[in-house]
């Protein structure tokens, strides 16, 4: 995370480390583990009250940042919820709530309702394969009279059996229209998924003829493309940070432990093959910090390069974070692999966030492709 | 910060019109590739003397030594003047052979240790462009045992005599002067006995050699010393106390590009960067090939990773969150990340990397550039040593055994053989 925070920032991460170490320590972790919901909505209020749901809602609909721009704000809640490996749909709360006020959509109950944490939304992106690939999006909205109709299927939505209401992306022809369907709208069905990580939960949802007013569009009618980008890159954002958060507290539990524990007479820390791999670690680690940072801060200033640095962001957490925990779990030995130890939290965070909003290799390609654009302009 | 400082603005402009009214675009060549053998000495040679002249003109215009103090002829500005200006050389020609090692370690290391004299003899020549200095630190007998120095320095009246070989500085052929380590005391343990000189290279007693490389390169460079003399004024701190001088300039060292007295155009990178990789894979035929894309993706996120990573290492550093030590890490990470860009340039080279006809374009040089992907990993400190720092000192674990500890220095186990 930042090497410098206000004191502002840093009252408000400190406030939400403590709510989370109060609400969802590791033993309430492994209970969720059988929770249908995964998380405990009280928990979820208490959230909103420091302002987690809020920091990218304009100030005029109930919003407002802590420091100059909320994006960073909330790259700090999802850093700790990372490092806690916390419950709830950080990301996609935020996105639906700062597309909703963005965008002056029509009902402003439903940014209160976020707000506040009454009221959950999710945002339906991903879809099955072999359409699962970022950028790739074939839900039908079509245009009927008065009204908009839904054909398709999303996977995987997360909190989609909560949420009261959900953000639909999809395609009007050539461009892309977003929905906001209530969650009872007709022809919607909800089914629950498997996931890796202990509390955050998704569904596969289909809709069929889902049919609402033309007042449900959120923007307009098949020119959603530039704001649809916006909430990737939010999502990215929060998912980066929350990754390097999984990072840090698996590579701080593995530095303790490789002190503490003793083989042939000595520390593992006293190993030189060891030693080399945590600074390998280390600096993979402190790598994540910069560029999620930096990405960050790209993004909330609306910088051109926001896009590039995102996807390197995406590409390089997940793909070194991957090595720093699996490492994590292989200094830990068979120890590392068990339910019992707290290790497996993190990684399933981790791993959870890798796959989220685009792969590694997706996000490759992605650079691919802007480092081609930037040729061409030069 | 006082508030009497150039605002960045007035910098950006002032820099900015220098910059587009005087100096040519970059040489494209000049970005990519490492330690490449494609200059004559002729072509070398003029290529330093315009570094020089270009240093001079920077150094006329107020940008020279943009973190250097006034009164050593720099401009005293802060860390956000120095990534303005180099915002502001992006594509443009630069005094690259001066970066490093003359402003760091070396005007780094006579900021901190030098005489009152000395700072006032070598700092502002170096900021004109009239002194490049090479580290006389590596010997033949041991590239990271730095501390275990064979050259020896023996006093005779106000002078020192030194004798012995220095190795791996890279254009000693076309440079001025020497920071050189030597042991003055053989009977003390190693970190003991050292003690630390400035020298002209150009002198009878000290003959430059140029090593070839693997790839015909010749700019490496090893020294011999013989009967070298220097006046005790040319001594940069305390008699026997080197160590406590060459701890602080292998920090120096490993804080490459971190550092606020190196100028390095905005978007630079150490290894060949992407705009190289996409030509190969354009003259390849293989910018189609998903995997092919995939690779320059993950070129360019090195890349990227890079250039934050050094900026968060280099802010850390400079406000006090981080400890000195924490430059291994980016030292660790540019040696890694460019040898792996080395390799993924060969791969999508295919069989043209490694046999090619003058029409192969960028192909052509994939193959040689692989050869020496070490030199990343190797030149500046190994990453095997970063390691060890990172691990020892920034993390804290035990430090690996040695058997020179408590050991009188001459008594210490040495090579059978060594380079001579």
């Amino acid at each position: 995370m930042l090497l410098a925070l206000s004191s502002d920032q840093e009252l408000f991460t400190e406030t939400t480390a403590k709510l989370l170490d109060e609400l969802v320590p590791v033993g309430e972790l492994r209970r969720l583990r059988e929770d249908p919901v995964g998380f405990d909505r009280r928990y979820w209020s208490r959230g909103a009250e420091l302002g987690w749901t809020s920091l990218l809602v304009d100030e005029d609909h109930g919003g407002g940042s802590i420091g100059e721009h909320g994006l960073i704000d909330l790259t700090l809640v999802a850093y700790e919820f990372g490092r806690h490996a916390a419950p709830g749909p950080l990301a996609v709360v935020n996105v639906v709530a700062a597309t909703l006020s963005e965008t002056g959509h029509g009902d402003a109950g439903v940014i209160d309702g976020l707000v506040s944490g009454a009221m959950l939304a999710t945002w339906c992106l991903g879809e099955p394969v072999p359409g699962d690939r970022l950028g790739s999006l074939a839900l039908d909205i079509a245009l009927d009279g008065g009204e908009v109709v839904l054909n398709g299927t999303k996977r995987p939505v997360e909190s989609a059996a909560v949420a009261d209401h959900l953000l639909v992306t999809g395609r009007t022809g050539e461009g892309l229209t977003q929905v906001l369907v209530p969650a009872g709208a007709s022809g919607v069905s909800v089914s629950p998924m498997e996931s890796v990580d202990m509390s955050r939960r998704f569904s596969v949802v289909s809709f069929e003829d889902v049919r609402l007013p033309a007042t449900s569009v959120v923007g307009e009618i098949g020119s959603a493309d530039a704001q649809v980008a916006r909430q990737l890159e939010w999502a990215l954002a929060v998912t980066c940070a929350e990754s390097v958060g999984a990072m840090q507290t698996a590579f701080d539990m593995t530095v303790e432990w490789a002190f503490d524990r003793y083989s042939f007479g000595r520390p593992l820390a006293s190993y030189q093959e060891l030693k080399h791999r945590f600074a390998d670690m280390k600096t993979w680690l402190e790598a994540g910090h910069a560029i999620s940072d930096a990405a960050t801060r790209a993004a909330a200033e609306g910088s051109a390069g926001a896009a590039e640095l995102l996807s390197t962001a995406k590409a390089f957490i997940g793909d070194y974070g991957s090595e720093l925990l699996q490492d994590c779990v292989q200094i830990h030995g068979g120890i590392g692999v068990t339910f019992e130890h707290d290790l497996h939290l993190y990684l399933r965070r981790h791993t959870l966030d890798r796959a989220l909003f685009g792969t590694p290799a997706d996000h490759r390609q992605r650079l691919c492709d802007i480092v081609e654009a930037q040729e061409e302009v030069a | 910060m006082s508030a009497d400082l150039e605002s960045l603005e007035d910098f950006r402009a002032r820099a900015r019109d220098f910059i587009r009214a005087n100096l040519r675009a970059a040489d494209p060549d000049q970005m990519v590739g490492p330690l490449r053998n494609e200059r004559t000495d002729e072509e070398e040679l003029a290529a330093v003397a315009r570094e020089r002249q270009v240093q001079r003109m920077l150094f006329d215009a107020g940008l020279a030594g943009i973190c250097f103090p006034k009164e050593y002829g720099g401009q005293g500005l802060t860390r956000d003047h120095q990534r303005t200006l180099n915002q502001e050389l992006a594509g443009y020609e630069y005094p690259s052979r001066l970066q490093a090692p003359t402003f760091s370690p070396c005007a780094a290391v006579l900021l901190d240790f030098g005489t009152e004299e000395q700072k006032q003899a070598h700092i502002p020549a170096i900021l004109r462009g009239e002194e490049i200095w090479m580290q006389f630190l590596s010997e033949p007998s041991g590239g990271s045992d730095v501390a275990a120095a064979l050259t020896s320095a023996v006093k005779d009246g106000e002078e020192w005599v030194l004798n012995g070989s220095k190795i791996w500085t890279t254009g000693a052929w076309w440079s001025d002067w020497g920071l050189c380590l030597a042991r003055t005391n053989w009977d003390v343990p190693k970190h003991r006995g050292l003690t630390v000189f400035i020298l002209p290279i150009r002198q009878a007693g000290l003959d430059v050699h140029r090593i070839e490389m693997l790839n015909g390169s010749k700019e490496f460079c090893q020294e011999f010393l013989t009967d070298v003399r220097v006046p005790d004024s040319d001594r940069v701190g305390d008699v026997d106390d080197g160590w406590t001088v060459g701890t602080r300039w292998m920090f120096h060292e490993r804080m490459l590009t971190n550092s606020a007295l190196v100028t390095i155009p905005a978007g630079m990178s150490h290894g060949g960067g992407t705009r190289a990789m996409t030509a190969v894979a354009r003259d390849a035929g293989r910018l189609d090939d998903p995997y092919v894309r995939d690779l320059v993706g993950e070129a360019r996120m090195l890349e990227m990773v890079d250039r934050h990573l050094r900026r968060r290492v280099g802010e850390g550093i400079a406000t006090g969150a981080m400890a000195d030590q924490s430059a291994a890490i980016g030292r660790l990470f540019v040696g890694t990340a460019t040898a792996r860009i080395r390799s993924i340039d060969f791969e999508i080279a295919g069989a043209a990397g490694a046999a090619w006809t003058a029409d192969d374009g960028e192909l052509a040089f994939a193959g040689q550039d692989f050869l020496m992907r070490q030199v990343s990993c190797i030149g500046g400190g190994t990453t095997e040593m970063a390691r060890n720092v990172i691990s020892e000192r920034v993390l804290g674990m035990p430090r690996e055994r040695s058997q020179d500890k408590d050991v009188a220095f001459r008594d210490v186990p040495r090579s059978a053989t060594t380079r001579s």
